[in-house]
């Protein structure tokens, strides 16, 4: 351009990237006071920044991130039931709960041998507990793949599991002979047992990562 | 913003598209402006810019979660500009639309750097002129030009994401003030 020196169109470098040393902008300073070629240069150098920051700022247009999410790869299926799950983390912890509780209540019936609630009280004969006239037995009584035959009292409740209570009668007329509550689970309670489980091991899977 | 973001990447690596939707929205006009300024046409950038998001969602595992997210996601986009204007061929480039200017080729552009100096230039054609400067720069200078003076970002994230020294960087932004010198002074 002329005979200035070089080093002085880089101090205009360093001055325009903010990072000029004192002396070296003192120097500048003098020297554009003195060359009108050099002031002229620095002058365009900074006309020309301000024009390219001048440019307005363009928008994406507005269905860009749809656009995106539309050509991502397929998201695996298990992940929106986890967001689901992470987004209603009480629903999740209630259900996941009720579900351990009620499997776990119910795996300690899953064997087929008869048995019940031991009481001095009560006589076994033939898978069938008996209440037996006269006596009074303190306490529940839980009979499980039998049944029980109330001719006596109970004062607590009697639950029947995979059995019934033979009295001769439908079990409701021997109702006034417990105190407590009479439970007979059989079909409902194995069908209950079944969708539970079903839900269980299928809530397992997702949350473990396991594909069916 | 950085916690916001890293916990929406550790979603993103979980597999959730819609934690990367939140991050799209947050970035998608830089990046679009980023590739709109590289490449002068608003089609190839809506095209570049939705690839490098794509590129980011599927190497989301490579990305350094201790860096920043913007300097990796910048690196993609910037890269895949360079890419495409290397694969232009001139005849393409001068048929290609300009900023905003539907119908208009760079042919017809051309005359509007040629005005007279006196004569009033609306704020549009000025635009359109100083875009068509930058597209005139070669791709390494216009790429640090777009990111410093666009983006308006620091040298020393430009230097991450075109992974250059520092000095590279300033040598490139100093050549590349001198060209746009010589182009804009008649303005
Ligand atoms: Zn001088």
């Amino acid at each position: 351009m002329n005979r200035c020196p070089e080093i002085i169109t880089e101090y205009m470098h360093e001055y325009l990237d903010g990072e000029i040393l004192p002396e070296h902008k003192n120097i500048l300073t003098v020297h554009l006071k003195f060359c009108a070629d050099c002031r002229q240069h620095f002058q365009e150098l900074e006309k020309s920044i301000a024009l390219v920051k001048s440019i307005s700022h363009v928008q994406a247009p507005t269905d860009f991130t749809q656009k995106v999410l539309m050509n991502l790869p397929k998201e695996k299926k298990k992940v929106s039931v986890k967001r689901w799950f992470s987004r209603h983390p009480v629903l999740t912890a209630a259900s996941i709960f009720s579900i351990f509780m009620a499997a776990s209540l119910l795996s300690h019936w899953s064997g087929d041998d008869f048995s019940v609630t031991k009481n001095p009280d009560l006589v076994i004969e033939n898978n069938t507990a008996i209440v037996p006239e006269g006596e009074t037995v303190t306490g529940d009584i839980v009979v499980k793949n039998g049944d029980i035959r109330i001719d006596g009292k109970v004062d607590g409740s009697v639950t029947v599991i995979n059995g019934e209570i033979v009295n001769g009668e439908s079990y409701m007329a021997s109702a006034g002979q417990v105190t407590g509550d009479i439970v007979e689970i059989n079909e409902a309670f194995e069908w209950l047992w079944y969708q539970m489980k079903h839900i269980f091991e299928s809530t397992m899977n997702m949350l473990t990562g396991k594909e069916k | 913003m950085d916690e916001f973001v890293k916990s929406r990447i550790k979603q993103v690596r979980k597999g959730d598209q819609n934690a990367f939707g939140e991050i799209v929205e947050l970035y998608k006009d830089k990046v679009f402006q980023l590739c709109f300024r590289m490449l002068g046409n608003s089609h190839e950038a809506e095209d570049i810019s939705q690839e490098a998001f794509i590129r980011a969602y599927i190497n989301i595992e490579r990305y350094n979660i201790d860096r920043k997210f913007s300097t990796w996601l910048y690196r993609i986009a910037t890269n895949l500009c360079i890419d495409r204007i290397r694969k232009k061929k001139p005849d393409y480039y001068l048929d290609a639309e300009v900023a905003g200017t539907e119908g208009l080729t760079l042919y017809s552009q051309i005359p509007a750097s040629q005005l007279a100096p006196d004569e009033e230039v609306s704020k549009i054609e000025l635009q359109e002129i100083i875009q068509n400067e930058i597209l005139k720069l070669p791709e390494k200078y216009r790429a640090v030009i777009v990111l410093k003076y666009i983006e308006e970002l620091p040298l020393l994230e430009i230097s991450k994401i075109l992974d250059l020294p520092i000095g590279t960087v300033k040598t490139r932004i100093h050549r590349g003030r001198e060209a746009l010198r010589k182009q804009l002074r008649h303005i």
